[in-house]
């Protein structure tokens, strides 16, 4: 309590205040302007004010029909719904690879871990944008990507899967967004369960070897369950973005996966429904708030536990 | 299988490690409920073995037999015997009761079998209490009690200990170390340990094996290590001591005598020596009388065991006082004194000239 006066204090308070007054600027702030729009009315070009002050009259408008439609349009649920379906398969394919190549990363020679590390950041280096249009040049007829599908036949399976609508017919389907998808937030995967493996107490394996385990039981017993913390924190740095992708479904998606960033765009620029726009981004937040919220009370329970 | 054989045998262990040898050519005989310890310093090799022993480590050759069974080819967890581990190696995302379940599931047994067995384990260990805590929830010397009571869970023919009491503080260790050796005679269970600390070693274990550099430097009762060390590593390693360089002078059936730079040793046992050959002769600082005055010789017609010299550091410690004597040679000569009487009539101070003498029974003469 005493410690708050000294100076030392005030100005640790200023290097913790910076990034939120920071976050107050730029997130809360605009949020809750998106927030206001969503529930105003719409003139001609503008959107009208929530509280306005006529002849000594203090009006309070709040129009709350752009939400009814959400929850009425079919339109919008099927497109949260693929958004979050989409998400959830990007997520669980990370995870799928990503573990795998986490966990022989963080158990390779320290000496060759930087280099390994540097291979996963690697794709950094290039335009994001750059690297998804490449998908397109490799996926389109006849391009690399397509010719080895076609000559292993994974295309036949994924014909089969449903996954493309016809042999050969790789570009603007589910398989190349999901894909791109994947290949895109592998990384944000593979860096925070690295961290986590690496930091993992080798010994505890040999103790459940020691107890009875082979190396198969000690991973699913052990391993898998002191990597949660990676876990949750890779499937949400992969999830919540997926969620909101415009980029990726725009480029490499197609027409049956209109995803929630699309309706986005063309309620903003299509439609030029402002209100509308906004309750779409903001029941969008939400959907990616909750999962977050249960991620930071794992975290402050794991930190609970640590001390 | 011979009857004689002893239950652990190890036999003739190398381990090498890229070109260097961290175990060099042990074999130890252990018997069924041996508490045995492997002493010496970081490095010395005594982990390495315990890992072979446990199956960690491959030995690059030599044979480990446990109850007449080749160990050899058996993984970690296909062994019949269960390790301690250093800092214990608990299971932090598992309860107490499931830390000490883990192995017992791996066995398949029946549920109720295993809860049994966590109860009786907990009871022994006195933990009861504790079962659904985790272990951060605890403290070192709970921790302790759950990595005992996990590695003793399955019943293991052979309990291994990788300093045991390391993680513990001083005065937690004491007591910590009466209540180990408690649980472990009324399990019956061999164990082999590893530690540093030769105070832990000489309390805990009935014999110890002393390492140095990947080799056996010498296997014994704690007393025997201590009083009759086979050679200067020993002498030096466990406890203090004063080793005099000299020549044998004499070689006598039931005395010898060595010639030092300061006195003449008088040693009232016969020795495998030649006259001539080059000596040490260990004498243990509590082992030797510090006075004023002149002693009396100790054995009529020389002027053996008895050496004058300036006081020239003197720490107190309580119980007894450490006297540094500086020899005419230049040596320093360490005793030990035991403070008996609570105000000492003339306790010597830094700068007096003093006495000190010892018995022809007080010394070990080392050939190597």
């Amino acid at each position: 309590m005493r410690r708050a006066r000294e100076p030392g204090n005030r100005r640790s308070w200023a290097v913790i205040g910076t990034p939120y007054v920071w976050l107050l600027l730029f997130f809360l702030l605009p949020f809750l302007i998106v927030l206001k729009i969503s529930v105003s009315e719409m003139d001609i070009a503008s959107v009208k004010d929530l509280v306005t002050l006529q002849n000594g009259r203090l009006d309070l408008n709040l129009r709350f029909g752009n939400y009814l439609t959400l929850v009425t349009d079919d339109l919008y649920f099927s497109t949260y719904f693929s958004s979050l379906k989409y998400a959830a398969v990007t997520t669980l394919l990370c995870l799928v690879l990503g573990y795998p190549f986490a966990y022989f990363m963080a158990r390779a020679r320290p000496t060759i871990q930087p280099a390994l590390l540097m291979l996963v950041m690697l794709p950094f280096w290039t335009s994001f944008l750059l690297r998804v249009y490449a998908w397109k040049g490799l996926l389109t007829e006849h391009g690399w990507a397509a010719n080895f599908i076609g000559a292993t036949g994974i295309d036949s399976l994924l014909l089969h899967a449903g996954l493309i609508p016809g042999k050969g017919q790789l570009m603007n389907t589910p398989f190349s967004l999901v894909l791109g998808m994947t290949y895109t937030y592998l990384p944000f995967m593979i860096l925070p369960l690295y961290s986590n493996l690496s930091k993992m107490d080798l010994r505890l394996l040999e103790a459940a070897s020691d107890l009875g385990a082979t190396a198969w039981v000690a991973f699913w017993k052990i391993t898998v369950p002191l990597s949660k913390a990676g876990i949750i924190a890779g499937a949400m740095l992969v999830f919540i973005p997926s969620v909101g992708e415009y980029v990726i479904p725009e480029l490499l998606g197609g027409p049956e996966t209109q995803m929630i960033g699309r309706t986005l765009w063309d309620e903003f620029f299509s439609n030029n429904d402002w209100p509308m726009a906004s309750a779409v981004a903001v029941t969008m937040v939400l959907l990616v708030i909750v999962p977050l919220a249960f991620f930071n009370k794992y975290q402050a329970e794991v930190a609970e536990a640590s001390r | 299988m011979t009857t004689d054989a002893a239950f652990l045998q190890i036999r003739d262990i190398v381990k090498d490690f890229d070109g260097h040898t961290a175990v060099d050519r042990v074999s130890i005989d252990i018997a069924k409920g041996e508490i045995f310890a492997l002493l010496g310093s970081s490095g010395c090799g005594k982990s390495t073995l315990l890992r072979m022993l446990a199956g960690f480590e491959t030995p690059t050759s030599g044979s480990i037999v446990l109850d007449g069974r080749d160990l050899a080819g058996l993984l970690p967890y296909e062994r019949p015997l269960n390790m301690m581990f250093q800092s214990y190696a608990l299971f932090p995302h598992l309860t107490v009761a499931d830390n000490i379940a883990f192995g017992l599931k791996r066995d398949g047994l029946p549920s109720a079998e295993i809860a049994a067995r966590v109860e009786a384990m907990l009871k022994l260990v006195q933990l009861e209490k504790f079962a659904r805590r985790k272990p951060h929830q605890l403290s070192g010397g709970q921790q302790q009690r759950v990595a005992l009571a996990r590695s003793l869970a399955k019943k293991p023919q052979l309990l291994l200990l990788d300093e045991p009491l390391g993680a513990l503080d001083k005065k937690l260790r004491e007591e910590t170390r009466v209540e180990l050796v408690g649980i472990i005679d009324e399990v019956g269970v061999t164990c082999v340990m590893v530690t540093h600390d030769q105070e832990e070693a000489m309390t805990m274990a009935s014999r110890i094996a002393v390492m140095s550099e990947g080799r056996l430097m010498q296997v014994g009762r704690p007393e025997e290590i201590y009083e009759t060390p086979a050679n200067r590593f020993v002498a030096d390693f466990v406890g203090n001591v004063n080793l005099m360089e000299g020549t044998l002078v004499k070689d006598e059936v039931d005395h010898v005598l060595v010639r030092c730079a300061d006195c003449t040793q008088y040693v009232g046992h016969g020795i495998t020596g030649t006259e001539g050959m080059a000596v040490a002769v260990a004498i243990r600082p509590e082992k030797i009388s510090i006075a004023r005055d002149v002693p009396l010789a100790c054995t009529a017609g020389g002027e053996f065991n008895r050496v004058r010299g300036r006081v020239k550091e003197s720490s107190y410690f309580g119980s007894f006082t450490v006297y540094h004597l500086a020899l005419d040679s230049g040596a320093v000569l360490k005793i030990s004194a035991s403070n008996t009487e609570r105000h000492r009539q003339s306790a010597l101070e830094p700068g007096d000239t003093a006495w000190a003498s010892w018995s022809p029974t007080a010394q070990v003469v080392l050939t190597s």
